[in-house]
């Protein structure tokens, strides 16, 4: 018989790590609590640096999937462990046994009104960066009516004691640019602001995105944080900054506001991550076993974890991550 | 009689009424000139930036920030060395740009 082995979470991270088990003899089994796999690149229209249609991947990674037993709509409900294994129970019903688990439940946007100060949920003409995505992918949103002016606002939600999440989220500032690049490709007589703190450009080609971002696009990059929205009597924003390498304050009327919203923990895996004894670490996020040799083990063995769920990441990472913890999860069986 | 009261102007820079006519001007015929990554390797290099307040990254805000005046008061300060155009790490021509921003 072959060996089944849980992977909670269909996204990205637990795709891959299926697709890789699969071609070593394995059974991966995925368990997705949404109706489709994907995960959080489904919602993205183009990926950075090099502005590559993120449908592309995510169907190249649903092929590769194909034959493998996937679980949609389902929730691991509990797990108990014995000299056996372990033993799942899911919202179905159904019950599976399994020799390891791989958490793979990626990350949850910060939800964008808990930094009230930026007005989302308040002003109209304020949106986040998941919603910009959706209208890159769809050419919809009532908010959006011909901007002549335009804002990002990086770190939100992250770098901030006020929100608990002293982490940096890592992918928001190039998306920050991407989005940036983008929004002037659909109104390019607008002018398009960013406010950063520092630009975290970590990648390869992202130095490059953002020369382009400059050059090409003509995007104006300021560096100070927003410290307070509102509105003027015709309902267009006015947001305060320091002009930080300027060193003076400043006053500005947007037309719209982009708030480029961090990653945090999904919180909907806690109860089962207790059960099987896997603990947080400090930034909320599931704590590995060690940051370099470790990154996919956890405290107990036959326990892994791979993708965002453990910190921010990026796509290259996740997969990079994805393919490691199917190694360790072999080298586990065959110890 | 002079109670020593007066109104502050704002210290603000009011973004919405900043006029970009010269900055967008030397654009066309430097495109670079959006390229600065504020490193300030121009400024450290200057041999008048050592006795004065000359600066041509804040030279390039100034324009931006509506303060022109001020910006073609320090280009004053500058000897056309070219230092500067050495050591930017975006490779962005400073000499002749201070040069187009006079003419
Ligand atoms: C606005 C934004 C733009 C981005 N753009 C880029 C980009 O251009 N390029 C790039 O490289 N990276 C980008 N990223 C990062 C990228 O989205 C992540 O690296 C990637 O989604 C991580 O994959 P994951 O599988 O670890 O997590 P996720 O994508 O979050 O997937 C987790 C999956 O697990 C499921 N799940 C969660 N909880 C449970 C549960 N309890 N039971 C069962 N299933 C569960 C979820 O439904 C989901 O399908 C962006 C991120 C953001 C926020
Ligand atoms: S990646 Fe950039 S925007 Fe995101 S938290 Fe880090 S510094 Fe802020
Ligand atoms: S050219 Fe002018 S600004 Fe540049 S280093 Fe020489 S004096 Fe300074
Ligand atoms: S050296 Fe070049 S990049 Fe650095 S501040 Fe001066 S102009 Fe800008």
């Amino acid at each position: 018989m072959k060996e089944n082995i849980l992977i909670i979470g269909g996204g990205a991270a637990g795709m891959e790590a299926a697709t890789q088990l699969h071609k070593m003899g394995l059974n991966p089994i995925i368990i997705e609590k949404s109706e489709a796999l994907g995960g959080h690149i489904a919602q993205w229209d183009r990926l950075f640096p090099a502005f590559h249609p993120a449908k592309d991947v995510v169907d190249k990674m649903l092929d590769q999937v194909k034959g493998i037993d996937v679980r949609l709509n389902t929730e691991v409900v509990d797990i108990q462990r014995d000299n056996n294994g372990f033993h799942a129970v899911l919202s179905n019903n159904e019950k599976i046994d399994a020799q390891a688990v791989i958490l793979a439940t990626g990350f949850d946007v910060f939800k964008a009104e808990r930094k009230q100060e930026y007005g989302y949920g308040i002003y109209n003409n304020v949106m986040t960066s998941v919603e910009l995505e959706k209208f890159f992918r769809t050419g919809k949103d009532d908010r959006i009516n011909h901007p002549k002016r335009i804002g990002f606002v990086h770190c939100v939600g992250a770098r901030d004691v006020k929100v608990c999440n002293t982490y940096c989220s890592k992918v928001c500032c190039t998306t920050a640019l991407k989005q940036a690049c983008e929004i002037k490709e659909v109104f390019p007589d607008a002018e398009v602001y960013t406010f950063y703190m520092d630009l975290r450009m970590f990648g390869p080609g992202y130095e490059d995105l953002y020369l382009k971002t400059q050059k090409d696009f003509d995007v104006k990059c300021v560096r100070g944080r927003v410290c307070e929205v509102s509105e003027d009597m015709d309902g267009k924003l006015v947001i305060k900054a320091e002009d930080t390498l300027f060193g003076k304050p400043l006053k500005m009327t947007l037309d719209l506001l982009v708030l480029m919203c961090s990653m945090e923990k999904n919180k909907s895996i806690d109860a089962i991550q207790q059960k099987l004894g896997v603990a947080n670490n400090s930034d909320g996020f599931m704590q590995n076993k060690d940051m370099y040799l470790g990154m996919n083990d956890t405290a107990q063995d036959g326990v892994f974890v791979a993708g965002a769920c453990t910190a921010p990441k990026s796509l290259p990472d996740t997969i990079g991550e994805a393919r490691s913890v199917a190694t360790q999860v072999y080298n586990y069986l065959n110890r | 009689m002079d109670f020593g009261f007066c109104l502050s102007p704002s210290s603000h820079v009011k973004m919405d009424s900043v006029d970009l006519t010269t900055f967008n001007r030397l654009k066309e015929t430097n495109p670079d000139i959006n390229t600065c990554i504020a490193c300030g390797s121009c400024t450290a290099t200057c041999t008048a930036g050592h006795f004065t307040e000359m600066s041509f990254r804040r030279i390039l805000l100034m324009l931006q920030r509506g303060k022109e005046d001020e910006a073609k008061k320090m280009i004053q300060r500058c000897m056309l060395c070219g230092k500067c155009t050495l050591v930017c790490p975006r490779g962005i021509n400073i000499r002749k740009i201070l040069l187009d921003i006079t003419r």
